[in-house]
């Protein structure tokens, strides 16, 4: 069985206004909508276009959060996920125990290619692809945008500051999605009806044989320092009079 | 003593200009000794560079053929064996600071901070998170080396006044041969850098086209600009992915910073955060981006641009 491994991180959605809490204990989480970090909606969407290419047998979503984060493993299956496992945590585990319970999963299931986002986009740390194949002494190609499969190896296009730089692995292998590798499909709702039936494995950490070990504390929350508004002009004579006396042009 | 390593990007024998805004983070910290670590396929140049940066105590050079093109899998195990014996292992905030550090981290099993943009104390800093809405302090536990990236928009470079010394070193571990460079699109050359340029010109979804997109270019090459993008604009194919600004592209602190026909979604106004001057032109008086623009003019960029050609 050739299996494709997807992380499938519960975070707040990519529209909420995201506000600090008045006691810098943490964001508002309140009432909050939650949804699939959306660089690993590109991740599930690649594995399933690879699945359905033929190159891979079976997809699996893993995750790692508290248990509601089973509503973010059924859309994943509703949209073609053919099973899940949700490692139960509470949340904001460090990506390094991320990465060590992922190693773990990588172990049971042997997969030939990990899928992952290039970040979550509420830590924003763009480490646990990097981690993952360092524990497992396998290749990474981060920031994906574009993956083909050729039989043991893969070449994949990455978006780095200089353009695109494209390499070649040797699989199994960790891949981190960008923004451009695809964009995924929608979800159905008879999907959601069939996703229903399909497996959902629950586990936890302890069962797994990892240690939610914590190395950097949050001591505190703050807002960012807001820019104040500044004046409207009229024209671009305006605007260009004002630059040249700032002395910015 | 705080015995922070550094690893130094770079292309072509050219230092890239992240690496002294490395050494002023590091700098940031007390009791700091700071050492660049150049790995490369002939770095004697690079190194040079290295060792000009004010503040720094020495530079080891790693020269090995493996090293170049810059491969996270190769350098990582190398980068690992040179942190023995320091506290922190910092790299800059790049594409390339970010596929490296944290398998650097992992082999160290190292906690990773990401973006810092302040150094509080030795153990602790500040980070954003949530797309910049939140600015966090994370304490790291003592007794275990630290490894970072640095967010080099929150950092002037340092001066280039010091002559460190330069160590030869020769690291004898096997290095993996499972991932090799095929090649890479050279960006364009003959215009300033997005990410060190001191004015920006950045168009959004509503250019419309590539060809509309010119207009931008013109603009730019006018005033001796950048050019940047939203990611619409990236996405929609009027400008290459190198250009985009934002949470998940470049972060970025010129002293001008125009938006044209950008709404000023919270991923992008996080990459711009920290321009000294935000200048916005938008038709639709309500966009968010001239909630934080400091020059705001409401029209159709399409007039306004030739508009602003004519004048400057
Ligand atoms: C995970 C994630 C990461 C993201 N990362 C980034 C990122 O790094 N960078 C980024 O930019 N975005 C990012 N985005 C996308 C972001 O949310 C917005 O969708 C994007 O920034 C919108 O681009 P835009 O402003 O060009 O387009 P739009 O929002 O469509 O805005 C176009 C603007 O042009 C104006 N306009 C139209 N015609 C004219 C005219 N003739 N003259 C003048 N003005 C006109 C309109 O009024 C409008 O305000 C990300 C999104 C997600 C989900
Ligand atoms: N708790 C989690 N559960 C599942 N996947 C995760 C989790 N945390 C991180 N990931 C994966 O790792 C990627 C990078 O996360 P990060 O390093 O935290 O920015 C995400 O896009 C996910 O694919």
């Amino acid at each position: 069985m050739r299996t494709i491994l997807v992380g499938i991180k519960r975070v707040i959605d990519y529209n909420v206004r995201v506000r600090v809490r008045p006691d810098g204990s943490g964001v508002v989480t309140d009432g909050v909508k939650m949804s699939i970090n959306p660089f690993d909606e590109i991740a599930l969407e690649e594995a399933l276009r690879i699945r359905e290419r033929g190159e891979a047998d079976e997809v699996v979503a893993i995750s790692l959060g508290p248990d509601d984060t089973q509503q973010q493993l059924r859309t994943a299956l509703a949209m073609g996920a053919d099973r899940a496992i949700l490692v139960r945590t509470d949340p904001g585990v460090e990506p390094p125990v991320v990465a060590r319970a992922m190693q773990k999963l990588v172990e049971r299931e042997s997969p030939i290619i990990v899928i992952l986002g290039k970040q979550a986009i509420d830590d924003d740390c763009n480490q646990v692809g990097q981690m993952l194949a360092a524990f497992w002494d396998r290749p990474q190609a981060t920031c994906a945008s574009k993956i083909e499969i050729k039989g043991q190896t893969a070449r994949v296009t990455r978006e780095v500051d200089a353009g695109l730089e494209t390499i070649e692995v040797d699989l199994p292998a960790v891949f981190t999605t960008d923004l451009r590798l695809n964009e995924p499909r929608y979800v159905k709702l008879p999907d959601i009806m069939k996703a229903k039936k399909k497996p959902l494995d629950v586990t936890d950490l302890a069962a797994i044989g990892v240690e939610a070990t914590q190395r950097l504390k949050v001591l505190k929350y703050e807002p960012p320092p807001q820019r104040q508004k500044g004046v409207m002009v009229r024209d671009a004579a305006e605007l260009v009079a004002a630059l040249r006396q700032k002395g910015l042009v | 003593m705080n015995r922070i390593l550094i690893v130094a990007e770079h292309a072509g024998g050219k230092l890239n200009a992240a690496v002294a805004k490395c050494v002023s983070c590091a700098a940031s910290m007390a009791d700091a000794e700071i050492t660049i670590a150049v790995l490369a396929a002939d770095g004697a140049s690079v190194a040079q560079a290295a060792a000009a940066i004010a503040g720094v105590a020495r530079v080891l050079l790693v020269d090995h053929p493996a090293n170049e093109p810059a491969l996270a899998a190769v350098l990582a195990p190398q980068v690992a064996r040179l942190a023995e014996g320091h506290s922190h292992v910092f790299g800059p905030s790049t594409t390339f600071g970010k596929d490296l550090m944290p398998r650097v981290a992992a082999l160290l099993d190292a906690p990773q901070v990401s973006d810092v943009m302040s150094v509080e104390s030795a153990q602790r800093f500040r980070r954003p998170v949530y797309a910049g809405n939140a600015i966090v302090t994370v304490e790291a536990a003592a007794g275990r080396p630290i490894v970072a990236t640095v967010r080099v928009a929150s950092y002037q470079p340092a001066a280039t006044a010091g002559s460190a010394a330069i160590e030869a070193v020769s690291l004898d571990i096997p290095l993996p041969t499972h991932t090799r460079f095929v090649s890479v699109t050279a960006a364009r050359t003959d215009r300033p850098d997005l990410q060190t340029a001191s004015r920006v010109v950045s168009g959004g979804r509503a250019l419309g086209s590539a060809e509309n997109f010119a207009l931008i270019q013109r603009l730019a090459d006018r005033i001796g600009a950048a050019i940047g993008a939203s990611r619409a604009a990236v996405d929609a194919g009027y400008a290459p992915n190198e250009l985009q600004v934002g949470q998940t592209g470049k972060i970025i602190a010129p002293e001008l910073y125009i938006a044209i026909g950008i709404s000023g979604a919270i991923q992008h106004l996080t990459g711009i955060k920290d321009a000294r001057t935000i200048v916005a032109i938008n038709k639709d008086a309500e966009a968010p981006i001239f909630e934080v623009a400091d020059y705001g003019l409401v029209g159709d960029l399409f007039t306004l641009i030739p508009d602003l050609e004519k004048l400057l």
